[in-house]
């Protein structure tokens, strides 16, 4: 049997939109720029992407950049925008947990002169309006938020942190990297404040190697690609309209039953960590108790749904999770390590130790993480090759 | 502008009555070796090898791999004169130095060799005249006969051959004359080398490389498959066996002496390789140890874990500083590959403080702990062992 569980790392694309993708690359192949028709058959397919996107953010088609992924969508709308900003205010405000694609432009932007703050969250794995609060200051051009953390799960209150950040400066840019939560949630930029958001189609059953950025009209930024001047010289470069119009479609897709999704997501959460409960010296982050002691089941449950709906973080203590991850590869199930203990920038100090995860747990953490695909059956299948494994791998550790 | 190249040797030259032996072994190894880039012709002639080109040849990849054949100590691009008339000729070298030397500014003297000696001037003559006829055309060049920055060679045989270039092989004997021989490869930057310099004494090279799943990853295997197929652009062909050790590894842990883990280890390490070795006929075992490199590699340790081999061990690199092995590395194109960031077997047990000076009769004790077992793991290990052959 095998069983997939690393979808955060990437998913499957959906048949129907490697369908579509596959008629763009046969048939609607032109170049976009092209004045014939064969131009005009293919830029209609980018105008018809825009528009579904637009539809799941409430946003005008016109707001919406496609990019070679999130990497991309990120390093766009925090170089972009400190650069066009800069005489306004050379401070950014981030958490101590972000993606590298976030924190490694703003180190990049540190040796320009720009000076960050980085939030550190509660052990709840939230980052507070007050800590918020506390770090805005007049010189405050941009706040960079993850909505869903990529490794625990840890999901911000994008609304509250937003009106904080225009509360204080209607001008401070709010930038959230969506690219975890999109698909996941609805987010509605307008409302929730949100002035530059990011995405990535595989992490929602479309194609590599394409993304897009939602950027608020009148945004001031600068591109980081010049050229030919497409996408309203955002970004330059032949557009990848394949990769578009699948991500337009599996974004339809995805976001047309969010709540169903979530559910249904949630529900196997529960009942994996369920499972994990009835095996021995096994933490669930944000859920358990890192320090021992137990937990409601009622208490347990919100604190579950309080999490992403597809995003397990589980320590197992006494086994060092790379050790575990191929073990399970070798059973054909496939997880991620979880620990960025690994970061080197003294102000980013990894997410597992910003949520005060013991130090003997850092190196033992593995991401289970669920698709709309993920069946009882494979949970059922990890659950009974832990059971074998854990004790086997206990034995064995380094003296 | 070159339409052949000259291929010389060196140390096979001072070979007696079986020179014959060595040389063809080195043309096949040069055909070999050209061969898969298109349809050279390799000829032997008197103390070197021949190479003409093929019409549109790669020179770049042609003098890349000319410069992997052990045995090669080096080799000069040729100009190729279909006639041996001697204005064409003469014209001809003008015309060579016009193209490869775009600053023409250097001291030079003229070779001449004639195998046709019916040719109606002589060697003395050819020098002279050409060396003329080059100071008039180009009037930056000098001649200097004992000390020239160029020397430029005419060769007058069935067709003319001028050449100048030399360019360094590796050396060593051709691959094939030496027997054959196991090296223990894992992924460090030792044992590459080590495997390199031996191949590079005319010996025919096969592998081992233990893995250890899940403690090393299937990366970790597929960096080991890569660095054998670097070293292979050398030694040719390389049968790699990967043993599953992880049973092996995991008794010892349970039943040994902590601190003797690893010095256990590579004693059952040596045990299999050898066994592999004999299987294929190899007459010795090649390793990338250095006196006091790590735990296991002081003269102590050496000294125990080769007291389980019959086969002699070879270690080229014993008496090899770190970055002088660095520096071998680099040159024939290991070292990123051995740089990547996977765990071997080696490490993943290892004690904080292992034994440095292991005594033998203490060691053979602690291995009698795993008596019960060890048979049938040993057996086991080697009948799942999974064979690669590995070629550049």
């Amino acid at each position: 049997m095998e069983a997939y569980l690393d979808n955060s790392a990437t998913t499957r694309i959906d048949e129907s939109v490697l369908t579509l993708m596959e008629r763009v690359y046969r048939e609607d192949f032109g170049n976009p720029s092209s004045r014939h028709k064969k131009g005009l058959d293919a830029e209609r397919y980018i105008k018809a992407a825009k528009e579904q996107i637009a539809a799941t953010l409430k946003c005008k088609p016109e707001e919406v950049f496609f990019t070679s992924g999130g990497t991309e969508s990120n390093n766009t709308a925090l170089i972009g925008t400190a650069l066009a900003n800069k005489r306004s205010g050379m401070h950014i405000i981030t958490t101590a947990y972000e993606h590298a694609s976030v924190y490694q432009p703003l180190f990049f932007l540190e040796e320009l002169g720009f000076r960050v703050t980085y939030l550190v969250p509660g052990a709840d794995g939230r980052i507070s309006v007050d800590t918020l609060r506390e770090a805005l200051c007049k010189d405050t051009i941009l706040v960079s938020i993850m909505a869903v953390n990529n490794e625990v799960g840890a999901v911000q209150d994008i609304t509250a942190l937003g009106t904080a950040v225009k509360e204080y400066n209607p001008a401070i840019l709010f930038h959230v990297d969506a690219i975890q939560a999109y698909g996941k949630y609805r987010i509605y930029p307008k409302r929730q404040n949100i002035d530059l958001l990011s995405a990535s189609a595989h992490k929602f059953h479309g194609p590599k190697g394409c993304g897009f950025l939602y950027i608020r009209e009148r945004t001031k930024i600068k591109p980081l690609l010049y050229g030919g001047g497409q996408q309203k010289g955002m970004r330059s470069g032949t557009e990848n309209v394949p990769g578009i119009a699948g991500c337009g479609l599996a974004a339809e897709l995805a976001c047309s039953k969010i709540e169903k999704l979530q559910e249904q997501l949630y529900d196997l959460k529960e009942y994996f960590a369920k499972g994990l409960q009835t095996l021995e010296n096994v933490t669930i982050h944000l859920v358990d108790e890192e320090k021992g002691g137990s937990v409601s089941d009622a208490e347990r449950s919100e604190r579950l749904r309080r999490t992403a709906p597809h995003i397990m973080s589980v320590g197992f203590a006494g086994v060092r999770s790379e050790v575990l991850l191929h073990a399970l590869e070798e059973k054909g199930i496939y997880v991620s390590s979880g620990s960025a203990c690994s970061s080197n920038h003294p102000a980013v100090s990894g997410t597992l130790k910003a949520i005060c995860v013991a130090d003997d747990l850092l190196d033992t953490t593995v991401r289970f993480s669920f698709c709309k695909d993920t069946t009882r059956d494979e949970l059922d299948y990890t659950l009974a090759v832990l059971k074998e494994l854990l004790p086997q791998l206990r034995r064995f550790r380094r003296k | 502008m070159y339409q052949a190249f000259l291929v010389k040797y060196g140390e096979i030259g001072l070979k007696g009555n079986n020179r014959h032996i060595f040389e063809n072994a080195l043309k096949n190894r040069v055909a070999e070796k050209l061969g898969s880039l298109g349809n050279y012709t390799v000829t032997r002639e008197q103390g070197r090898i021949f190479v003409e080109c093929p019409d549109g040849y790669d020179y770049e990849d042609t003098v890349e791999a000319l410069g992997c054949v052990f045995g090669v100590s080096g080799y000069c691009p040729v100009k190729v004169v279909e006639t041996t008339e001697w204005e064409t000729v003469k014209q001809a070298v003008g015309d060579f130095v016009e193209e490869m030397y775009p600053q023409k500014k250097f001291s030079f003297k003229v070779a001449a060799k004639r195998a046709d000696k019916h040719y109606p001037i002589t060697s003395p003559e050819i020098c002279a005249k050409i060396g003329e006829a080059l100071l008039e055309r180009f009037p930056g060049l000098s001649v200097d006969v004992h000390a020239p920055q160029e020397v430029i060679t005419v060769e007058i045989r069935n067709r003319a051959y001028i050449y100048s270039k030399v360019l360094a092989g590796p050396g060593g004997m051709p691959v094939g004359t030496a027997g054959k021989a196991m090296l223990l490869l894992s992924g460090g930057i030792d044992s590459p080398v080590a495997g390199y310099m031996i191949s590079k004494r005319g010996v025919v090279l096969e592998a081992t490389y233990f893995h250890a799943p899940p403690y090393t990853s299937e990366r970790a295997k597929e960096k080991v498959v890569d660095l054998a197929g670097i070293i292979s652009r050398y030694t040719g062909p390389i049968r790699l066996n990967v043993v599953n050790f992880t049973d092996i590894q995991l008794a010892i842990y349970e039943k040994c002496p902590h601190e003797e883990l690893t010095i256990i280890m590579r004693r059952y390490m040596m045990r299999i390789a050898e066994y592999f070795a004999k299987k294929s006929d190899c007459l010795g075992l090649i390793t990338g140890e250095s006196i006091g490199q790590v735990a296991s590699q002081t003269m102590q340790s050496l000294l125990t874990t080769n007291a389980v081999c019959e086969l002699p061990v070879f270690r080229p690199l014993i008496g090899f500083d770190k970055v002088e092995i660095v520096d071998i590395a680099q040159k024939i194109g290991t070292f990123e590959t051995s740089i990547l960031p996977y765990e071997d077997c080696c490490t993943i047990f290892v004690a904080k403080h292992p034994v440095t000076k292991p005594i033998l009769p203490a060691i053979e004790k602690s291995e009698e702990l795993l008596s019960d077992v060890i048979e049938e793991l040993m057996k086991q290990a080697i009948e799942t062992t999974e064979v690669i052959e590995v070629r550049a």
